[in-house]
């Protein structure tokens, strides 16, 4: 590896959206989360699903924060970084964002504070809009931002002119090939990671015997939720590889290690692929298996990597195992679903030693998961920083690596004190402290009182 | 189609200037936290937490219509200012998560977070001075896309901009807790804004006195033609904003401080406008230059058009939940 601007800036990049990923994508699950317990509490009046949005809201807060400011760092990377990039790509990508901005953060920045600050501020119907609103601002923000990578992967309706991409259709560039089951493909990666975060910390208070009607509310609630959007999600991702084998058969060909074209080609269990002598060393293997996954057909037909040139090519061991550790990663989850699942039957879920154990050790395989997906496809998407259309190479600002070098150790040292020790530190400590008590919790609302008495005529 | 870009700038001009209005006032209290007492930086911060996301936002909205609007100018000025930017941003960065930290905090804890949040809040202020400064000084171009600096990154003229730009934050941070507290605390912000004002004075005499024989450009637009007449109001206004100031000051009136404050940004900004306009590069590319094309501004334009003005209202109202003074720290979170 040369370590000029191009490659520093590729690993600034990757290091400031790989930190970056998580906050938004525990975001997207833990308001998600957050409008269903806060709708169960409206609807049936009972205080543990309050208890239970108190608790999570002050995690909700302070992941939602750090998203922001390292968002704003991404915001800033385009320019800085990569020039050539915004300069020709700015018509189209630069659009997107503004419309993300516009239409998703100002909703999600905008009403946070009413969701969190304004319990006695407003009453409980705009509270709950404003908690809704904030669950349409993620989801919009995840929108926009697939659809912005998408079309790095897979650019429609724009022709590049004098060096410049110009716009023939807008819904080609939004709804571009890949764009469909790519988002679906993150959005339920967030709210798997952030059930598998709620199961953990649930499981850590049932196995100390602490806060139990609040660990067992969330804990089933999420196991049950992974065991319901785990297999969609395995028929999703499986979506998405189709569509990659479709527009992007070299990345597949990296995923499955695949260096000679061939027709029922091999699911690779493992390897270590060899990218100089093009071979794969080690190599253990189910027949027929990567193009029965890749093209759903016994003998399908994969591309290999040697069909391009090297220069073509992506890192491809990056891609292959972070491939395999995403695939192993949603396994654990499904096994962990099949698990609940079991010992919900035999009503031993919230009292089986092992099973919370494991949910704790359990707790960030959703991110690793996201983050190994991301590595797959951003890594497999190389030497191509818009797909077959601009080179990485060519996107790189004209700068000195002496100052990438520098904004690179300035970043690494900010973002390892502030989100690798102080984060998880005061994550910690939430956890710790955990929830309130039951019947310490003031009601919130300022004219709560009458609602609750409202309620209570009702039912006579 | 000329005057999709003039709208761009536009929109552009006034994301700026929201930011710098609504994030100016927490740069000001962040950089006045060390003269405070622990329950009066937990009352200021409280003061700051509920519209804190939505005031940053505003800085992103900033950052992404450049982008789009004028990738030409986008890539080319952000690289030249590469590490001044990773130094904004790693210090707009710790301000961000401090604000959360500090929640979490035990007593001792809060006070070590809240040096680190003064002294990042001076060094954005001061970068965006330096920014600043540089980007009146202008640039030299050698082609396209290659601009360069014709000088230093600090030079005289933009560390007087930058020192500017920290007191007059300080004085919208001051007016701010007057606006939104009581007791001590008020009387402490009466102080600190009386002295504010005067260096926020001195500040933008020495600044508009200096940027015209900066460049020939900016000569030109303030003092010849017929126009100078009209332009010689701005100078007025901002006395009159100045007067209403301290006058308000004098009287120890709650909300009208605030405002004058408000003010006195507006009229130094508008005279940046005047300065450096049409050019988004100064003095070399001008906005219709750098513009993306025109498809893409018209695109662009529907969003912003439905959206910005909805966007406008529910931050008044967001703001208007949270009207009110503040009397003790939050017990939320």
């Amino acid at each position: 590896m040369v370590f000029n601007t191009e490659m520093l800036s590729r690993i600034q990049f990757a290091f400031t959206i790989s930190f970056h990923i998580i906050f938004p994508s525990f975001s997207i699950g833990l308001a998600t989360f957050l409008a269903i317990m806060e709708g169960a509490w409206l609807k049936t009046n009972k205080p543990i699903y309050y208890n239970i949005c108190k608790f999570w809201m002050k995690v909700f807060a302070f992941t939602f924060g750090m998203g922001v400011v390292s968002g704003l760092v991404m915001a800033f990377q385009f320019g800085t970084n990569w020039a050539g990039f915004a300069h020709e790509a700015g018509p189209v990508l630069g659009a997107l964002f503004t419309y993300e901005v516009l239409t998703a953060f100002f909703i999600e920045a905008g009403f946070l504070g009413v969701m969190i600050f304004g319990w006695k501020k407003v009453g409980p119907k705009l509270h709950y809009l404003a908690t809704l609103l904030v669950v349409v601002g993620v989801t919009l923000s995840a929108f926009w931002i697939l659809a912005a990578n998408s079309w790095m992967q897979t650019p429609g309706g724009a022709v590049l002119e004098h060096g410049v991409f110009h716009v023939t259709s807008w819904f080609h560039v939004i709804f571009n090939r890949s764009l469909i089951p790519r988002y679906f493909h993150m959005l339920i990666a967030a709210y798997l990671a952030s059930a598998v975060v709620i199961a953990g910390v649930s499981a850590f208070y049932l196995l100390k015997k602490k806060h139990l009607a609040f660990a067992k509310k969330c804990f089933s609630f999420a196991l049950l939720t992974i065991t319901i959007l785990m297999p969609l999600q395995l028929f999703i991702g499986d979506q998405v590889g189709l569509e990659v084998h479709n527009n992007q058969p070299i990345k597949t060909a990296a995923m499955e290690g695949i260096w000679k074209t061939q027709s029922g080609a091999p699911f690779i269990l493992f390897a270590i692929p060899d990218q100089q002598q093009e071979k794969n060393f080690w190599q253990i293997s189910i027949p027929h298996g990567a193009s029965l996954i890749n093209t759903h057909q016994w003998n399908g037909k994969l591309t290999g990597l040697d069909s391009v040139p090297r220069s073509d090519q992506p890192m491809v061991a990056v891609v292959f195992y972070s491939f395999r550790i995403m695939v192993l990663m949603g396994l654990l989850m499904l096994a962990t679903a099949m698990a609940s699942l079991w010992l919900r039957r035999r009503a031993q879920l919230y009292d089986t030693q092992w099973f919370l154990k494991s949910c704790i050790w359990l707790t960030p395989v959703g991110f690793i998961a996201i983050l190994t997906g991301w590595f797959t496809a951003e890594v497999g998407r190389q030497p191509w920083v818009v797909y077959h259309l601009m080179r990485t190479v060519h996107a790189v600002s004209n700068i000195s690596v002496d100052r990438v070098w520098i904004s690179l150790a300035m970043i690494i040292l900010v973002y390892g004190i502030i989100f690798g020790v102080f984060y998880f530190r005061y994550i910690f400590k939430i956890i710790r402290i955990g929830p309130a008590k039951l019947d310490d919790e003031k009601p919130p609302f300022a004219y709560m009182s009458q609602f609750i008495q409202a309620k209570k005529e009702d039912n006579i | 189609m000329a005057l999709l870009p003039i709208i761009w700038a536009m929109i552009i001009a006034f994301a700026i200037v929201m930011y710098v209005i609504l994030d100016g006032y927490t740069l000001g209290v962040g950089m006045l936290l060390p003269l405070l007492s622990h329950d009066q930086r937990s009352i200021a911060t409280t003061v700051l937490l509920p519209t804190w996301d939505g005031n940053q936002t505003w800085l992103v909205l900033g950052t992404a219509s450049l982008y789009g609007a004028f990738p030409l100018a986008f890539s080319s000025i952000l690289p030249i200012f590469y590490l001044p930017i990773f130094v904004l941003l790693m210090a707009l960065l710790l301000r961000g998560v401090i604000f959360e930290f500090r929640l979490k905090s035990e007593k001792r804890g809060q006070r070590n977070w809240d040096i680190i949040f003064a002294i990042a809040s001076l060094v954005v202020a001061l970068c965006q001075g330096l920014v600043l400064g540089d980007f009146i000084q202008g640039f030299q171009q050698t082609n396209v896309t290659q601009i360069s600096f014709g000088h230093f990154f600090i030079t005289p003229f933009s560390l007087t901009c930058a020192i500017g730009l920290v007191v007059g934050y300080t004085l919208l941070g001051s007016t701010r807790l007057i606006l939104k507290t009581t007791g001590e605390l008020q009387n402490i912000m009466y102080r600190y804004a009386r002295t504010a004002i005067i260096l926020v004075m001195v500040g933008m005499a020495a600044v508009s006195i200096w940027t015209p024989f900066i460049d020939p450009h900016v000569f030109h637009r303030w003092f010849t033609g017929h126009h100078w007449m009209y332009l010689m109001s701005l100078p007025l206004l901002t006395a009159v904003a100045v007067c209403v100031l301290l006058y308000s000051l004098w009287k120890r009136f709650d909300a009208t401080p605030y405002w004058a404050s408000i003010g006195v940004f507006l009229c130094g900004y508008i005279g940046f406008i005047i300065s450096i306009f049409p050019f988004i590069i100064p003095y070399k590319v001008t906005i219709w230059q750098a513009a993306a094309p025109a498809n893409t501004l018209s695109f662009l334009l529907v969003g912003a058009a439905i959206m910005l003005p909805i966007l406008l209202v529910y931050t008044g109202y967001s703001y208007h939940i949270f009207k009110g003074k503040v009397t003790s720290a939050t017990e939320d979170y």
